[in-house]
């Protein structure tokens, strides 16, 4: 017991030095830039230590439940060997976590209010909802094709630079035909998508499969399926934008 | 004390829901398509909890202390008095220095914290059995989202093509490409899309947002966007340099052990 409180002290202290960047840079930059008093510093304190706290669990929780979880269900996909359940698996992780994800979720909602204004959709509610569905299930299906089209690589050993240089000249050749209003939108949600839960997941199964099928190589195969999710939504928001 | 609790109670309520499907789709497949009973199944249901007890703390944090102050600060480093603009004149980039650094250190600092990159880079440093370094990987990443986000603020300044930059930059990560180490090509991609997430994405939403408010001829609706782009894509460069840089200081193989 005692050895265990020392070693979540330890982890305490860890995720303490992760933050001190953060510290620094707000307290320089408001006391001798701005030159403001700080607001609420009771709030800032327990805020703070509700942070280093959390960065604690979430690292012991990763380490016990969802790194050995995707490895162990990249492991049972690959001795299975059935290709359908491995791609319908990875296209239902990529589409499921990022249909619920709030960011996405807050950007979609910004975006049609933008559309609106543009007069691209009608000044309804509704009509405003409904775009921001459709750019919600338009990111969600393009993340989960997007690790579908990751798994395949690992599985092939398609080389990695190829595909992604070549998603990167469909997104220039997109921005070109695509509407002004949609691109800066398209451009961000690529980063949105990836949130705190599905990256380790995705991390862990890439890494997996690398490591369970012969001739892979975990470290040059095993990443690169965030690369993927990160890419596609930009094509796709584009071409929804052109849609609509 | 209710109050906050209640709140906190609340938080967790809303970490759970976004987690549900993720749990949903794994439970389903591993009854359904594995039907293997999870190895250490009490241990990894211990994890899980840590995992939303970890997440909901970290946002109530957040939400307490780091994103107010960082609003607070977008908003008051990028109005005109601060800057001693005049609002009816068109300012040169220059006035607006503090908010390049701003950004450079907010970027820097952020990254280091992300969860997500801090997940990453555990994994690299365990399967490359310690030859990528998980803190230099993550101090490569923060410089890269730091340079990132100072260019994308200079962008919204003077109101250029994001294209532009979006284009030259993916002309310079497909040169790297070509002479980078192949080991980290696949985790340098990567490290793009795991640096905008739970810290990063509202601290700079409120960044581009206030800062396109604020600068005369600017559309927020328009130019506030694009920020999290570059929060992206310079890591990409970051890493890829760092690793070559490595190499050549290693001559011979790269990330060879010490």
């Amino acid at each position: 017991m005692f050895i265990l409180m020392n070693l979540f002290i330890k982890q305490l202290f860890r995720s303490f030095l992760n933050l001190v960047p953060i510290l620094a840079v707000v307290l320089f930059f408001q006391i001798l830039i701005v030159q403001q008093p700080i607001p609420e510093v009771a709030d800032l304190i327990t805020g703070t230590f509700f942070v280093i706290l959390g960065l604690t669990l979430f690292t012991q929780g990763l380490e016990q439940s969802l790194f050995p979880l995707g490895e162990s269900m990249a492991y049972a996909f690959a001795r299975k060997g059935n290709l359908f359940w491995l791609l319908t698996f990875a296209f239902c992780l990529g589409f499921g976590t990022t249909i619920a994800e709030p960011a996405l979720i807050a950007v979609a909602n910004e975006a049609a209010s933008i559309a609106a204004k543009g007069d691209i959709i009608e000044k309804t509610a509704v009509a405003q909802e409904n775009y921001a569905l459709g750019l919600r299930l338009t990111v969600a299906l393009s993340v989960g094709i997007a690790i579908v089209i990751g798994v395949l690589r690992i599985i092939r050993g398609w080389p990695l630079p190829y595909l992604i240089i070549g998603g990167y000249c469909g997104v220039i050749t997109m921005s070109f035909f695509a509407p002004s209003e949609i691109i800066g939108l398209a451009f961000d949600s690529g980063g949105v998508t990836t949130s705190t839960i599905t990256v380790p997941l995705v991390t862990a199964l890439g890494v997996g499969l690398a490591t369970s099928i012969k001739g892979r190589n975990p470290v040059t195969d095993g990443f690169g399926l965030i690369a993927f999710a990160s890419l596609t939504p930009m094509i796709f928001v584009m071409a929804y934008g052109m849609l609509i | 004390m209710i109050e906050s609790l209640n709140h906190f109670a609340k938080t967790l309520l809303t970490t759970c829901r976004d987690v549900l499907p993720i749990a949903g789709i794994i439970i389903g497949f591993q009854l359904l398509v594995i039907r293997r009973p999870l190895p250490h199944p009490k241990k990894m249901l211990i994890g899980f909890l840590y995992l939303l007890l970890g997440i909901a703390f970290f946002l109530e944090g957040l939400n307490l202390a780091l994103f107010p102050l960082g609003n607070l600060m977008a908003d008051q480093l990028t109005s005109p008095e601060f800057l001693g603009i005049d609002p009816h004149q068109s300012p040169s980039w220059v006035s607006y220095l503090w908010v390049y650094v701003f950004a450079a250190c907010i970027g820097f600092a952020t990254a280091l914290a992300e969860p997500s990159l801090l997940a990453v880079a555990i994994k690299a440093e365990e399967i490359s059995a310690g030859a990528i370094n998980a803190l230099g990987l993550r101090l490569a990443v923060s410089s890269g989202v730091a340079f990132g986000l100072a260019l994308g603020t200079f962008r919204i300044v003077t109101g250029t093509e994001l294209y532009l930059y979006i284009s030259i930059s993916y002309l310079i990560v497909i040169i790297q490409t070509l002479f980078a180490p192949k080991m980290i090509i696949g985790l340098a991609y990567d490290s793009g899309g795991v640096t905008t997430s739970t810290v990063t994405v509202p601290l700079v939403t409120a960044l581009g947002l206030g800062l396109a408010a604020n600068v005369p001829g600017r559309n927020p609706l328009l130019d506030g966007f694009g920020l999290i782009a570059f929060a992206c894509l310079f890591p990409i460069i970051a890493v890829l340099g760092y690793a070559k840089l490595a190499e050549w200081r290693s001559t011979g193989s790269p990330f060879s052990k010490h």
